[in-house]
């Protein structure tokens, strides 16, 4: 296994009076797509979430290339090299398209090259360039979301739910883009419900129950193992 | 060229930029077009408020931060020129001296309260920049020796600017220093505004806005939200300064009540919310619209109730005295109507 980009150890979170987090402990290989998965309401969201910065952890350490990040402000996280997916996809939606991507960019500039790319990866970015982000449809919203992340090379991809409420059509360009992406060595902690896009992209799995982790391997060896999803996640490989 | 001028920021609106256009040339010409001291007045009085309005947008409609301080920014300005005429005497030194002081102060003031609330929540802001403008209000109305208390400070400015300077007629019309006078008012606040729109439409601007719609986004992309809050809260107190440097020049008049009064901040809030938020053309034409109204709306009112004066109820309901009730009327409506502003409205009907 390549060594860690990120190490979470025993991460507690608490969100008002609610324990969400209750000791969480994994690693992100570096170059490696790693998937976080677990039913609903097990934590997978909140531990992006305390990664960033946008909720704080109690107690642990979060170790990022290197460096002790658990109690750096958000915007040193992501000045770190973070890039962040969130569920909500988090576009600014009276801007424009452009000044999305532009934002994102560290010195207001994207790389041309990079932004071919992109418009080849998500070609309705191109259509859409100069329109206002939340004119957008669902789809394209979630595209803008990712390509926003991947306008720079990323240490670190964080991505929630990147297919979330998609239709399969977009999906696929979705998971095409991914896939260049992990292509290019990119690494990405990834949270994901759809299992077979999580098959299809995941190197490591990281499983989740109430707000701890039950399971770590890898992602070949748990979409192999029909009894390990019904254990680990209630849900049989042949059901997807 | 004028694209480039206004920083790209087209109106996007024929309707907007035909009374864009026309507001510009009214302003340009108002010494021509529309004589008598009055008329002038009210010229000057809408330049001057436009770049008010312009600077509380930048703070509100931009970045999202509800100030109550920004008059006593604008009468920090309106001091500065004041007491450096009565200290260093007429001059223009004492006006330049004044204006950078007075600018110069406001973004100090504003950096102390900005680095104490701002890392906060907003609202926190708010109430200490309320908390601030009333303490400030009674510090200059209880320094009679200093600021001239409740009475204000008279001063005297260069004789160039003033009615007693002639130059000789254009139009039919007389130039003399007054006419002056409204032109480095009307051109100072032509270009502090151009470049208001530079800021808003800068890359700063675009941060400021990605703020205003979700400060955790912007944090999450790599920017540092307090940083660039304090920056704009400073520009936009020393952008008020300068509008109060400009009044207190056009004035050369100064006192609590038309520079640090509540009263000016809630009408500073209306032109903003009238005009639209988050458009410096909603200052412009918020501005106008208010200042006209609070001008000649009572006298609009007096006319109309001698027209009618036979019919039952009318003139009753239209009485001068009553032209404040109408005002808070005409703001219901607008509101109601264009809840996005006069300009959004109009850039969503393109």
């Amino acid at each position: 296994m390549s060594d860690a980009l990120l190490s979470l150890e025993n991460i507690r979170t608490d969100i008002a009076q609610y324990h969400i987090l209750k000791g969480v402990s994994f690693s992100v290989p570096r170059g490696q797509v790693t998937m976080l998965l677990g039913r609903n309401g097990v934590g997978k969201t909140t531990s992006l979430r305390t990664i960033m910065g946008l909720w704080q952890a109690k107690e642990g350490t979060l170790t990022f290339d290197g460096a002790d990040i658990t109690g750096a402000p958000i915007s040193a996280r992501a000045r770190a090299g973070i890039g962040f997916v969130p569920e909500d996809m988090g576009i600014f939606g009276d801007l424009s398209v452009e000044e999305n991507m532009v934002l994102a960019a560290t010195n207001g500039m994207p790389d041309p090259a990079r932004l071919e790319w992109l418009f080849s990866a998500f070609p309705a970015l191109r259509t859409f360039w100069k329109s206002q982000a939340g004119a957008l449809s669902g789809g394209q919203k979630q595209m803008l979301s990712i390509a926003r992340a991947m306008i720079e090379d990323r240490k670190l991809y964080l991505i929630d739910e990147p297919t979330k409420g998609l239709a399969p059509a977009i999906i696929s360009t979705m998971v095409g883009a991914l896939r260049t992406l992990k292509q290019q060595g990119a690494t990405v902690l990834m949270v994901e419900q759809n299992f077979s896009v999580a098959k299809a992209l995941g190197d490591q799995a990281v499983v989740m129950d109430d707000g701890v982790v039950v399971w770590t391997g890898a992602m070949a060896e748990l979409a192999e193992s029909s009894a390990l999803q019904e254990r680990l996640m209630g849900l049989s490989m042949e059901a997807h | 060229m004028l694209t480039r001028l206004i920083s790209g920021d087209t109106p996007r609106s024929p309707v907007l930029a035909a009374l864009l256009g026309a507001i510009l040339v009214a302003l340009m010409f108002a010494p021509f077009l529309f004589p008598g001291v009055r008329a002038l007045d009210t010229a000057a009085t809408i330049c001057i408020f436009i770049l008010l309005v312009a600077s509380y947008d930048l703070l509100l409609g931009y970045t999202g931060i509800v100030s109550f301080a920004h008059t006593m920014f604008f009468g920090m300005g309106a001091y500065g020129v004041a007491l450096a005429s009565i200290h260093m005497g007429r001059s223009y030194e004492a006006l330049i001296t004044g204006t950078v002081l007075g600018a110069a102060a406001a973004a100090l003031f504003a950096l102390v309260i900005a680095l104490f609330s701002l890392r906060v929540r907003a609202i926190f802001f708010a109430m200490i920049t309320l908390a601030v403008a009333s303490a400030m209000a009674v510090l200059v109305s209880q320094l009679f020796q200093i600021t001239g208390g409740e009475d204000g400070l008279t001063y005297r400015i260069p004789r160039e600017l003033t009615p007693a300077f002639r130059l000789g007629e254009i139009f039919d019309t007389r130039i003399n220093g007054r006419i002056l006078n409204y032109y480095l008012v009307f051109f100072s606040c032509l270009m502090l505004f151009l470049l208001l729109l530079r800021v808003v439409n800068s890359p700063f601007g675009r941060v400021l806005q990605a703020i205003r719609e979700n400060e955790f986004r912007a944090q999450a992309i790599g920017y540092k939200v307090v940083l660039y809050r304090t920056t704009a809260t400073c520009l936009s107190a020393a952008m008020a300064a300068l509008a109060g440097s400009l009044y207190a020049i056009w004035l050369r008049y100064v006192g609590p009540d038309t520079t640090l009064s509540f009263e000016i901040m809630l009408d500073v809030l209306l032109m903003v919310v009238i005009g639209g938020m988050g458009t410096l053309y909603g200052a412009v034409l918020g501005s106008v619209i208010f200042v006209l109204a609070h001008n000649y709306l009572q006298n609009l009112m007096g006319a109309g109730a001698e027209m009618f004066q036979n019919i039952p109820i009318l003139p009753d309901l239209i009485n001068p005295d009553r032209w404040l009730l109408w005002l808070g009327v005409l703001f219901v409506l607008s509101v109601y109507f264009f809840p996005t502003g006069i300009v959004g409205r109009l850039r969503a009907n393109r």
